[in-house]
């Protein structure tokens, strides 16, 4: 009698989640697919006729589609490269005894807090201008030509801004990975004759795998919507140079007010997105079961 | 003290029985211990008169008054949990007088009886501190002191010693006895440990799968074990249960037979084989000889007895101390 | 012989990776550094790092010129807004999921955690269309709304596993002490909930102040946040070295002192729980 009480109560108390997050997924979702097939302007409020899969053959021939697509790809992967890599690095140096830990801990993590306007605009004006930047400063004084990294490099440019505000996120967690290795584990394998590299292959990287893919995973999520840095720093050029898809879409819906091929351009993005969060639910959702 | 009292007491979970109808009588004193492998239904049997859980049917009588629907602090009875469920962010002062300040006592009776509960299990130099400040077995203290403060009609353990560490174990084991004989109150003790169970109650009650296998004092379950499961279950090393020919010479599906009901001989005997295991323990030798067709056969024997593995000894049983079961696994008249 | 082998090994590690911390740090470092300085020596060559006349005179004109107050107390209200609004909603959520679990716990769960995978451009569309019909266009009310909403399923995991660490056995021993429901979640769940809310609370408000999607498409000049408020600054006559540094540094100075506060939790609480 209790229970079946209980039972109600519980269901009570996780319906309005369940029902605003149902709401906030599908109602969209279900607009932005009903949008994709028909020709909806915003400044041309008469139209709205049913057009079939007239707007993903448009949104997916672009030329500029395919660019931005690629764009996406390289952010990603180059963003990745480097937090991991230097993620693991960093976990790795700031797990050894030294002194004053907290303080240097405190100034690694420090970057992933800036919100990304502003860390865009100081690593834009106050390091990759070519002509007041810091960096064109140091080119200077190795007597090197200074580089306008953002017209000559836009990605690249965007990949280590990025990368420098996701660095302390992957930093982070690998060193709580690493922090939860047993000690016992690597005197073990120091027992059994393994060096300190083979300890790293063998102990220490294995232990690091689910971390990492949870970093991996956690930080596709959120750089498949990158959009600030790119619309404060280059707005997608020079051309379409740093469009990614996200702001593709922004840029079909807010300033060109093509509503029915921006919805496409979602609709695509969502598929991909799909494709790897079903990775990263299988992931999690093995931690579940502990 | 109170009596307890379970009529037809059954216990289903999503349609799988896990208590099957089952009638208990526990006396005013008593200490009543449930034993079991994991899985038994001992854990769920003490939840169900706790009222931590529902019954699916029957009744559940505390001194008589039908206790079936009561929520569980209305039942009177403490607990002891196996991880003891202190609270943990409260000192241990504040953990015991908890139950009290729930009971809207007064300020002096609570303090009064959480200074008596400290003398009475040796807190007294640990009262303010917080659970994690303190060892495994006085953090039992604290969820016994946490039980006694209430002066409840009954206690209930729930393997309280099972996260203690061997040489812990058996003090704690003591000092529990010691508390039953002062309180002199009525307890319902779950364990998985046949030594506990031996050690501790007035009555065992052997749990398999839901069911009573047999309820009766230590000795009588030990003397005269009604049931396979109970031969096998009570007594340490194991009694040797013996099957084909070697049974059915008595009549019976199996035979069990104690080790310390074992003769040895090097020279003649009934069975005979080689010694796999000699078990030293000082007072006595526990002799472990694979026999062929029966299997492994355990025996004691004197403590300065000097055998090695590889010979070869002779066994024989003790006829009237053998137990005959059917093959339905019930014991068999003697 | 071998304590003074250790010692210059610690030694090395510490002065590299106190290089290396710096380094990390450097921007920030920089842009407080600029904000107060002048307009003229924040883009001096050679670049003055210490050795500049310190003023406040930046703080003083972007406290003066720009209506950073009002950002300010936009960038507040949204994102304490939104996360208490989320706490609110999330808290009854997780304590069922967390205590009374069924069969479809793990499905809600995955399911939850999924809507957050959905990429913001997919409904960019018709978010903006639906808040431009109900008016909710450029008001704080529709962000607060919104980052709740695409912060909930975090909220959700967060708190789901905090709560799951809240022994049964703790809650059971209440009821059995004779605590009433009301009096347990006072003396037993509240004390021990309220690490967990405390940190998923915060986090949120990390995560919705530096939020930056929706706020730069939902918002113009009047209820913008703090992110929009400094994007404004990235129009070539807003240029001014030392003035955005000193805005900027206005911006991140709470969030990251927050940030600083909150950084074992954060690693929880963006990994769902699946590296603590």
């Amino acid at each position: 009698m209790a229970s079946t009480h209980t039972g109600a109560t519980a269901r009570l108390m996780l319906s309005p989640a369940v029902a605003l997050l149902l709401l906030w997924m599908a109602v969209p979702l279900a607009m932005t697919l009903w949008y994709s097939l028909h020709d909806y302007q915003l400044l041309m409020p008469r139209g709205n006729d049913f057009v079939g899969l007239e707007n993903y053959v448009y949104f997916l021939t672009d030329p500029a589609f395919f660019q931005s697509l690629a764009n996406t790809f390289a952010l990603l992967a180059g963003v990745l490269a480097i937090t991991v890599i230097g993620g693991v690095g960093l976990a790795l140096l700031l797990d050894r005894p030294m002194h004053g830990q907290g303080i240097v801990r405190l100034l690694v993590v420090s970057p992933f807090f800036v919100m990304p306007t502003v860390s865009a605009l100081v690593w834009k004006n106050m390091f990759m201008n070519p002509v007041n930047g810091l960096f064109a400063w140091i080119a200077q004084v190795f007597g090197m030509r200074a580089i306008d990294w953002l017209a000559e490099a836009p990605l690249l440019s965007l990949t280590l801004m990025v990368a420098w505000g996701w660095l302390p996120f992957a930093t982070l967690i690998l060193l709580t990975a690493l922090q939860s290795l047993d000690a016992e584990q690597k005197e073990a394998a120091e027992m059994d004759g393994a060096n300190a590299f083979a300890r790293f292959i063998h102990i220490t990287l294995p232990h690091l795998a689910r971390a990492i893919a949870v970093v991996i995973l956690i930080q596709t999520i959120f750089l498949l919507s990158l959009f600030a840095e790119i619309l404060v720093t280059t707005n997608g050029g020079p051309g379409t140079q740093s469009t990614n898809l996200a702001y593709l879409v922004y840029s079909q819906t807010l300033l060109r007010f093509d509503v029915g091929s921006a919805s496409a351009g979602g609709m695509v993005a969502v598929v991909l997105a799909n494709i790897l969060a079903i990775f990263l639910m299988r992931l999690v959702g093995k931690n579940l079961e502990r | 003290m109170a009596s307890i009292a379970l009529k037809n007491v059954s216990k289903s979970f999503g349609g799988r029985e896990v208590i099957a109808s089952l009638d208990l009588q526990i006396e005013r004193g008593e200490l009543v211990v449930f034993v079991g492998p994991s899985g038994c239904g001992k854990s769920t049997l003490l939840r169900l008169i706790a009222g931590l859980e529902d019954v699916s049917s029957g009744q559940l009588l505390i001194d008589g008054r039908d206790a079936t629907q009561l929520p569980p602090a209305w039942r009177g009875l403490s607990m002891v949990f196996q991880s003891y469920a202190l609270y943990p962010h409260m000192s241990v002062r504040d953990n015991i007088a908890f139950p009290l300040k729930m009971a809207r006592r007064d300020k002096e009776t609570i303090e009064r009886k959480v200074t008596e509960a400290a003398r009475v299990l040796n807190l007294q130099d640990y009262l303010d501190r917080k659970p994690r400040e303190l060892s495994g077995g006085q953090r039992q203290r604290v969820a016994i002191g946490r039980a006694i403060v209430r002066e409840p009609v009954a206690f209930l353990f729930d393997e309280p010693l099972s996260n203690l560490d061997a040489a812990l174990r058996v003090n704690m084991r003591m000092e529990i006895a010691e508390l039953h004989r002062q309180l002199g109150a009525t307890t319902i003790y779950v364990t998985h440990d046949q030594t506990e169970a031996m050690t501790l109650a007035d009555r065992i009650v052997v749990l398999n799968a839901g069911r009573v296998e047999q309820i009766g004092p230590p000795l009588e379950l030990y003397r005269r074990p009604a049931t396979l499961f109970v031969a096998g279950f009570i007594g340490s090393p194991r009694m040797n249960l013996l099957g084909g020919a070697a049974a059915s010479r008595y009549g019976a599906a199996t035979i069990g037979i104690r080790p310390e009901h074992l003769s040895l001989s090097t020279s003649e005997g009934r069975w005979h084989g080689k010694v796999s295991l000699a078990e030293h323990l000082g007072s006595d030798t526990f002799v472990h000889v694979d026999v062929a067709g029966l299997g492994t056969i355990a025996a004691r024997a004197a403590g300065d007895l000097d055998v090695r593995h590889g010979e070869t000894l002779w066994l024989t049983p003790d006829e009237s101390c053998l137990h005959r079961f059917d093959a339905q696994g019930r014991a068999l008249a003697a | 012989m071998a304590r003074a082998s250790d010692n210059r090994h610690k030694l090395l590690v510490t002065s590299v990776a106190w290089v290396v911390a710096l380094a990390i740090f450097f921007p920030i470092l920089w842009t407080v550094l600029t904000s107060f300085k002048t307009e003229g020596a924040a883009v001096a060559i050679p670049p003055q790092f210490l050795f500049f006349d310190w003023t406040t005179q930046n703080y003083a004109e972007v406290w003066a010129r720009t209506d950073y107050l009002r950002h300010f107390t936009n960038s507040v209200v949204i994102s304490v807004g939104s996360s208490l609004l989320g706490l609110f909603i999330a808290i009854p959520a997780a304590w069922s999921l967390a205590f009374s679990p069924t069969r479809r716990t793990r499905g809600v769960l995955m399911w939850m955690l999924s809507t957050k995978m959905l990429p913001a451009v997919g409904v960019l569309v018709p978010i903006y269309l639906l808040f431009k019909s109900a008016g909710l266009l450029d008001t704080r009310t529709g962000l607060v709304i919104v980052l709740m909403l695409s912060n909930l399923p975090i909220m959700v995991w967060m708190l789901f596993t905090y709560f799951k660490e809240i022994p049964r056995d703790i809650l059971e021993a209440a009821r059995m002490d004779g605590a009433t429901p009301g009096r347990e979640l006072l003396y037993i769940l509240a004390p021990m909930a309220l690490p967990g809310i405390a940190s998923t609370l915060l986090l949120n408000v990390i995560l919705a102040w530096n939020e930056s999607f929706w706020t730069l498409n939902l918002t113009a000049a009047s209820t913008g946040s703090l992110t929009a408020f400094i994007a404004s600054f990235s129009a070539p006559e807003g240029l001014f070295y030392a003035k955005l540094s000193a805005a900027s540094t206005l911006a991140i100075a709470p969030i990251v002192v927050l940030g600083w506060l909150s950084q074992k939790q954060l690693v929880r609480g963006l990994t769902f729980g699946a590296v603590k």
